[in-house]
């Protein structure tokens, strides 16, 4: 039975890591993200901000609990069937394709035409403020531009849910500030549903609609 | 960060591949030796493997075996390291190609040294009024020519590595230059000279070729011993024990250069930083003398080599180099020398094609590291610490007979099987290591972008992979064509691969057919050498675009 509208609900999620003893990363968590919903989860590293975050995305199999988008239920989905972008803090554009190739990479798994897809990665790289960028390498460019581009390529297949792991916290302070206040109107004018993870209060207040903190597992 | 699935069927599907190949073509056939050494009739015979043991000749060769290792192992070291100085810790100019050059004898194929020594040491050789042909002396100083390089390689990165600032502070504190080098750099240095040693020890015990060449009757270790029960005595017991006993050398062998390796992980594990210093004057003479050592164990035999193969009856020429072209005598060889050739490029094509994919799957398969990929890596491993011999006599037992009504005994991609099996651990290990270099995060932005798991790997992995794959498919290649002591268990008389045909050669009398087995010998080292060659190009080429 599917619930048009519900957006990101998250129940009862509980992840542990093996280990003498176990770890339990996340441990009983209850979320709900509404769609155009940008939701800071703001706590002190080892939390479980970024496991939570491994859950709803799909790296991480949980141990009880379930994920579900608009009422279906995608605990067991396979990631690159969920429809979920990702955004990690560093290291994780294909260092051998160029700007455009990584940008498009999520356009052509989908198997979109070329004409659109050139289109889709030139409209993308202009809102990140690249535009002009495509035939780069991604060793020409500063960290703060390898961002903007992880931001555009994310969001290029058009997810339902964008989730951030401290987007920002390889950048210097000054970098950060400013492309946190772009990052917040380039995800509300895709008016994307969202959460991101960052230990940094001034980042989420800046970047989101409403803030949820973590400690030890559960949410507070 | 961990997928926790409790079965995980894509895996295990994957992994089918290379165990059944490995099941089929190595465990099944060590198995066998096994039990043909240890089990007559049905049952546990202990007492006849204990009878084969204890036979004095078994002794004499264990103990041939042990100490031709050892004096391998002591030569290389003795000027292996210090080369390592005069190489890699000392800048000066022209040192690349001398580096280069100091390496050319590892990647020569067993025989082809076996040969050049040989060259070297016959009666009517350069050395030859020394006697020294089949005498441990020859079989040792091949084993040193063999693996100098082992030491220079090992010993040679961490020295560059060291630093020279703690050389320095014992020196302020009024230690003299012998007393720094003793009291800091040969600490710092032990863990690697140790872990070269274990290895090159292993090497040498394991060492089949070179012996069985050299050391001709008179000199016998466990593995020539094996081949010979095989091939003269028709012994297939003995031959099977002792392989049971090489088997236990080996492991203790291994366990020996495992440890040696982790006390080198640890010691290295800080960051590296560059130890290496230009050569001043006062360095010349040093320099100069470890120089003329090395060169005068490397050149000589490659120098003997040549010039032998160009010597004909009446002064020097092509001759023999033409008659690899022509019908030898049919007690000689049943094919011209080229079809030998063809026969080892055929092989080694299939060899490392089967090999490098292999060694593609299973890098995939371990990448991520969990228990069940442990057991995995464990497994494509263990040919590793199997020499080859056994490798070749085991197939030789188990697929000579029909399998399920089939016959594949005497096939030739036995051969390419057998050195498939031999060059699929190092495949893996080169392609392991830049598999684990990429950043997972990578995978994961990419099945997040919608890519399946087979996109994922089609899309990021391999594209990364790509360069070092080319590498290693050229290894596999090169270490296929000089592959012998599998193939000369497996490879059919009529159907010789070009060691084999050398190894045949060496053992007819008369100019021509010495003079054909060295000609042979270069033009499978320049084989080699170009396959090598190539590989590191194209490594370089593919690497440029990433």
């Amino acid at each position: 039975m599917t619930k048009n509208g519900a957006g990101l609900e998250v129940a009862g999620l509980r992840v542990t890591y093996p280990g003498k003893p176990p770890v339990e990363a996340v441990a009983g968590v209850d979320l709900t993200v509404v769609p155009g919903q940008i939701v800071g989860l703001l706590g002190p590293s080892g939390c479980g901000k970024s496991t939570l975050l491994s859950a709803i995305v799909g790296v991480v199999e949980p141990d009880a609990g379930s994920v579900a988008w608009d009422g279906v239920d995608v605990t067991h989905t396979p990631i690159h069937q969920r429809g979920f972008g990702l955004v990690f803090q560093d290291g994780q554009l294909f260092p051998h394709r160029t700007v455009a190739g990584n940008v498009g990479f999520g356009l052509d798994m989908a198997g979109v035409a070329r004409a659109e897809r050139d289109e889709r990665i030139a409209e993308l790289l202009e809102v990140v403020g690249l535009a002009g960028y495509g035939g780069r390498e991604i060793t020409e460019l500063s960290g703060g531009q390898r961002q903007r581009v992880a931001v555009a390529r994310s969001l290029a297949p058009r997810p339902r849910l964008l989730l951030l792991d401290e987007p920002l916290s390889a950048l210097d302070s000054e970098l950060r500030g400013r492309l946190a206040t772009d990052l917040g109107q380039i995800l509300r004018r895709y008016s994307m549903t969202a959460v991101m993870v960052t230990h940094d209060p001034r980042e989420a207040e800046m970047v989101c609609d409403r803030v949820v903190r973590m400690r030890d597992g559960v949410l507070l | 960060m961990l997928r926790r699935r409790s079965l995980h069927p894509a895996w295990w599907a994957l992994a089918a591949v290379p165990v059944a190949f490995l099941g089929l073509f190595f465990l099944w056939p060590l198995l066998t030796i096994l039990g043909r050494g240890l089990i007559v009739d049905g049952h546990l015979d202990v007492a006849g493997a204990w009878e084969v043991l204890t036979e004095p000749r078994t002794g004499k060769v264990v103990a041939t075996t042990i100490w031709l290792a050892l004096l391998g192992t002591v030569g290389s070291l003795l000027l292996g390291v210090p080369a390592a100085y005069a190489l890699f810790r000392v800048r000066w100019r022209g040192q690349k190609a001398v580096r280069a050059l100091a390496t050319v004898p590892f990647v020569l194929p067993t025989v082809v040294v076996a040969a050049a020594f040989s060259a070297l040491l016959r009666p009517s050789g350069l050395l030859g009024h020394f006697s020294l042909d089949q005498s441990m002396a020859a079989v040792a100083a091949a084993l040193v020519f063999y693996n100098v390089a082992v030491v220079l390689r090992v010993v040679g990165g961490t020295w560059a590595g060291l630093d020279p600032s703690t050389v320095a502070a014992a020196r302020v504190l009024g230690a003299s230059r012998w007393r720094a080098f003793r009291e800091v750099t040969l600490p710092a240095l032990m863990p690697a000279v140790a872990s070269a040693a274990a290895i090159v020890f292993l090497f040498c015990a394991t060492s089949f070729g070179v012996v069985l060449v050299l050391g001709g009757t008179r000199v016998s270790t466990v593995e020539t011993e094996i081949y010979l029960q095989v091939n003269q005595f028709l012994d297939l017991r003995a031959a099977a024990v002792l392989s049971i006993l090489q088997l236990l050398i080996v492991g203790l062998a291994l366990w020996v250069a495992d440890q040696a390796r982790k006390r080198r992980e640890r010691a290295t594990s800080g960051k590296r930083l560059d130890g290496t210093r230009a050569a001043r004057r006062k360095d010349v003479p040093v320099l100069a003398a470890i120089l003329a050592a090395l060169g005068l164990v490397l050149l000589p035999p490659l120098y003997a080599l040549v010039e032998r193969s160009l010597r004909t009856a009446s002064g020097h020429g092509f001759d023999h180099y033409a008659a690899l072209f022509q019908q030898p005598g049919r007690s000689v060889l049943p094919v011209p020398v080229w079809e030998a050739a063809v026969n080892s490029l055929e092989t080694a094509a299939l060899a490392a094609a089967v090999a490098t994919i292999l060694g593609v799957v299973v890098a995939h398969l371990v990448t991520h590291r969990t228990r069940r990929s442990a057991l995995l890596d464990t497994l494509v491993m263990l040919p590793l610490g199997v020499s080859a011999v056994m490798v070749g006599l085991g197939m030789l037992l188990t697929l000579n007979q029909p399998i399920f009504g089939v016959t594949i005994g005497g096939s030739w991609w036995l051969v390419a099987a057998a050195q498939a099996v031999v060059a699929l651990p190092l495949v893996v290990r080169s392609i392991v290591p830049t598999a684990r270099a990429i950043d997972p995060h990578l995978r994961m932005a990419a099945s997040s972008l919608g890519a399946s798991p087979w996109r994922v790997w089609r899309t990021v992995d391999w594209p990364l992979l790509r360069g070092t794959t080319g590498l290693a498919l050229g290894f596999a290649f090169a270490i296929a064509l000089g592959e012998f002591g599998a193939t000369s268990f497996l490879a059919r008389p009529d159907r010789p691969t070009l060691p084999t045909a050398i190894y045949r050669l060496l053992g007819r009398p008369g100019l021509e057919n010495i003079g054909m087995a060295f000609a042979a010998s270069v033009l499978l080292a320049i084989m080699t050498a170009s396959v090598m060659m190539a590989s590191e190009r194209m490594r370089t080429q593919v690497g440029a675009d990433l």
